[in-house]
């Protein structure tokens, strides 16, 4: 059998690696995505509340600008975010917005046409262009028909296994094809990584279930550093046991928060207006807080606040809320428009990932990355609602621009052979996993993972909470790398699946606790117990990790600064 | 605190590597309320048996990626509530008249095919302003609902026609159609409308409603077929390719 080889391949069909494909189609490069799901079941079909663009549409936000988004944004990052990656971010971003809209986005509309704004969590103004609460699933949808338009070819449910160098430089892939059970490998000059977040190293999480970061993993593996992995945005709103989310949008429409006694509490904690739109790290502590000192609610899956949109009008809640109402009603039968809608905070958002430029390069030459898996960064510390579709459409495309000069900068001759060799090889360490023990175990690890982050790499941190997880958690990584499979045969073999995503899960929360049990200080979605304060001195930088097997080495970058010297942060 | 429940399932199974034909397996779970059947389902592969294969993301009704037949309906797994099903039993089997591909899963290749006829995508040959195509709020409403589908297949897999005739486009991909040709901003008419207004277009549907009572996002796939073929009647667009006019067309097939 032959591998197969694209001058570049792109890992990912979610909103990140769509468009990086659709621009290298644009370019008459040649080149594939290659997908562990259907591009559309990607979770960014999931976004709710919507994308941010100081488009000055809202008649709230007439004098809205990119420095006034910059502004927001890297004050809501903690002063983490590098200044000019986020130029390009409020910048470029109005361009990529309204170049969705030409290609068929079904925005939500203005009296006058304009495609509608709303208030999002940390924005000084009506930011956050949307589509009902449905916004990521019409940008998917959209980019996804322009793929087709473009001819972007898409290998579909393939999963990416391993990535393959040769002296240093990008050679291809492995992958298993799950549908025929079969591995192969794809060989390429140079790949964008746009494998998304890794929200299930948590129990209660947001994110999809194949939301485990092996698409990050893969590189990290193969020796390309990760940034800032300690960065871990939790959601204030999600609905008890499930943990599905409920957009900040509700919240941006008018929902409020509120406490056992009915309080409208997040006052107490901000001064802003509204108090409940404050930036979620923020909001997050503050219900903690709450539920700590006791004004929670308790329910069958433990304690919970409320989230009340009762007050507002009921076209409100039909038109621009129906995915919240649709969800509300399917998964925790409650009609929102009658009763508030019980939440807690769950993670939510990967602020870490693989160290890129502002153009997706990563220190390995051929190795791009964008979308959530990737770190360039434009959200620091912590991630502003509605950024982070933005980031995968500008970053997206520009790591399709950077991948096509690369290939035609560098002439470098394909290596079918050296890939099938790397394909015969997993080949053995896939029958190596089958002659071990697998079955219930894998599942049983997961949870273990699940339960370390959750309890001491979670919300609140501290360094004996930080440095017990560590430790558990590279006993775990010994069990987890022993583990076999019991099921023998490839096709459609989800405890295969979940085997390598365990693997991946288990390094990554590795290189998060790492980071954070040395980073001794507060920031953003970082908070330590035992040191409360942001300290600029010391930890203006960014964390990067490079992979060991017996844990990752870390070193310091530093944090660009252009126009926003770091003050303190006060809503 | 959580009151559980018991109920029996029974599975679909085939795995083409080691099978010679499809059988069922049957599970008890230990189920609690709210459950909803994907949930039933993981736990069965966690706790029971890992050969299990079926496909699942999001786990909210968003990702499209659930389809399956529970007790003889097309439905989602994540948004199937266990308490809504009448009774203990539980059958659970592949969307229907698709190839399996291993027990729930199945081949969607007809389908996203299919879909790709009608030329899925924003049309325009105006040149694009340097802001956003002006749409009111009237038009947008006019494709709000059609462009909630997730392109889960269970309304195309739910069709009676399309069980025999794989060649029929199916109720998403004429939703599609609909929602480009609804939308002020397309200008490409006759592309989109090329193969629905061949045969295996919006005239072979039979009026079973299937699609419409299945659907899981609530969109009306028939509703959408009717004004496909109300949209030929008024430009004339089947009289143009078939040289007969829509009115016979209909009687004639139906
Ligand atoms: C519920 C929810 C709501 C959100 N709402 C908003 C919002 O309103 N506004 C906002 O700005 N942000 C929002 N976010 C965040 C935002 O949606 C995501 O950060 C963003 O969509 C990620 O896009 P992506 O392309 O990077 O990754 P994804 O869309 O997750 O795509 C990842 C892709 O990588 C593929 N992949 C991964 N690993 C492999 C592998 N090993 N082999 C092959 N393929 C692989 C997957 O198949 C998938 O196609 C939300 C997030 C969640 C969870
Ligand atoms: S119309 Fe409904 S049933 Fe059909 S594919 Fe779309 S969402 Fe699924
Ligand atoms: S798992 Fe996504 S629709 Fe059911």
């Amino acid at each position: 059998m032959h591998a197969v080889h694209h001058d570049v391949i792109v890992i990912g069909g979610g909103l990140a690696g769509l468009r990086a494909a659709v621009e290298l189609a644009d370019s008459g490069i040649d080149s594939a995505v290659v997908s562990r799901v259907h591009p559309l079941r990607s979770h960014s079909v999931a976004a709710e509340g919507g994308i941010n663009a100081a488009l000055g549409n809202a008649e709230e936000s007439a004098s809205d600008s990119p420095e006034i988004h910059a502004y927001d944004t890297v004050k809501g990052s903690d002063y983490l975010a590098d200044q000019d990656a986020v130029e390009i971010l409020v910048t470029e971003g109005i361009d990529r917005v309204y170049e969705m809209e030409h290609w068929g986005t079904p925005f939500s509309r203005t009296d006058d046409g304009r495609i509608a704004q709303r208030a999002f969590g940390g924005g000084t103004y009506h930011r956050t262009c949307y589509s009902a609460d449905k916004t990521g699933h019409a940008l998917l949808t959209t980019l996804y028909e322009r793929s087709i338009k473009e001819g972007v070819v898409v290998y579909e449910e393939h999963l990416v296994v391993r990535l393959v160098l040769k002296n240093g430089r990008t050679a291809g892939v492995v992958a298993l094809d799950l549908l025929k059970g079969k591995l192969v490998g794809i060989g390429a000059r140079a790949i964008v990584f746009a494998g998304g977040g890794f929200g299930r190293t948590y129990r209660h999480t947001t994110n999809a279930h194949i939301n485990t970061g092996l698409g990050t993993a893969v590189p990290y593996w193969a020796g390309v550093p990760l940034k800032d992995m300690e960065f871990v945005q939790f959601h204030p709103t999600s609905l008890p046991g499930t943990s599905i989310l409920i957009t900040e949008g509700v919240r941006g429409e008018g929902g409020i928060l509120r406490n056992a006694s009915g309080e409208r509490f997040m006052s107490r904690y901000v001064k802003m207006q509204p108090p409940d739109l404050a930036p979620r790290d923020i909001v997050t502590r503050s219900m903690m807080t709450e539920i700590e000192e006791g004004r929670g609610f308790t329910g069958p899956w433990g304690p919970y606040l409320n989230l009340d949109v009762t007050h507002l009008p009921k076209r409100i809640i039909e038109e621009r809320l129906g995915g919240i109402r649709e969800l509300s009603q399917s998964f925790a039968d409650i009609d929102p428009e009658r009763k508030p809608i019980p939440v807690i905070p769950a993670q939510h958002y990967s602020m870490g990932g693989i160290s890129t430029d502002n153009n997706g390069a990563t220190p390995v030459p051929g190795v791009f990355a964008a979308g959530e898996s990737a770190c360039v960064s434009v959200h620091g510390a912590n991630r502003l609602g509605g950024n982070s579709l933005l980031e995968t459409l500008v970053f997206g495309r520009r790591a399709g621009i950077s991948a096509a000069s690369y290939v035609k900068k560098n002439d470098i001759p394909f290596d079918d052979t050296l890939v099938e060799q790397e394909v015969s090889a997993f080949g053995d360490y896939v029958q190596d996993l089958f002659s071990r023990e697998g079955g219930k175990r894998i599942f049983d690890l997961e949870s273990e993972l699940q339960a370390i982050m959750e309890e001491d790499v979670g919300i609140f941190r501290s360094r004996d909470g930080l440095s017990n997880a560590l430790e558990r958690l590279k006993d775990l990584r010994k069990r987890v790398w022993n583990t076999g499979v019991s099921v023998h045969t490839l096709r459609y073999n989800l405890e295969f699946v979940r085997a390598m995503d365990l693997r991946a899960m288990t390094d990554l929360a590795i290189a998060g606790t790492s980071g954070a049990l040395l980073r001794n200080e507060s920031r953003g979605a970082h908070f330590r117990r035992d040191f409360r304060e942001r300290n600029d001195e010391e930890w203006m930088k960014h964390t990067v990790s490079t992979f060991t097997p017996e844990g990752p080495l870390i070193s310091y970058d530093p944090v660009r600064v252009t126009k926003f010297e770091p003050t303190r942060r006060v809503y | 605190m959580v009151e559980k429940g018991k109920m029996h399932f029974r599975i679909f199974r085939f795995d083409p590597d080691n099978d010679k034909s499809y059988h069922y397996d049957e599970y008890d779970v230990e189920t609690l309320p709210g459950e909803v059947v994907l949930s039933a389902l993981l736990d069965i592969q966690k706790k029971v048996d890992p050969t299990l294969s079926f496909r699942y993301s999001c786990r909210m009704a968003v990702c499209g990626s659930c389809g399956m037949v529970i007790n003889g309906q097309q439905r989602l797994a994540c948004k199937t509530q266990l308490s809504s099903l009448n009774g203990p039993e539980v059958v659970v089997e592949p969307l229907s008249s698709m190839p399996v591909v291993k027990d729930l899963v199945v081949d969607m290749g007809k389908f996203f095919a299919n879909m790709k006829k009608i030329q899925p995508y924003l049309i325009r040959y105006s040149a694009d302003p340097g802001k956003e195509v002006l749409q009111s709020p009237d038009e947008w409403r006019r494709i709000d609902r059609l462009v909630d589908c997730i392109s889960c297949g269970v309304c195309t897999t739910a069709c009676p026609v399309f069980w025999t005739n794989h060649s029929y486009l199916g109720p998403a991909a004429l939703v599609k159609a609909y929602r480009f040709l609804s939308d002020s901003r397309d200008e490409g008419y006759n592309e989109h409308m090329e193969h629905v207004a061949l045969d295996n277009g919006a005239l072979t549907c039979k009026d079973a409603y299937q699609c419409t009572v299945s659907c899981p996002k609530s969109i009306n796939p028939q509703e959408a077929i009717e004004g496909l073929r109300a949209m030929m009647l008024r430009k004339r667009t089947w009289e143009k390719i078939h040289h007969q006019t829509a009115e016979q067309a209909i009687t004639t097939t139906s």
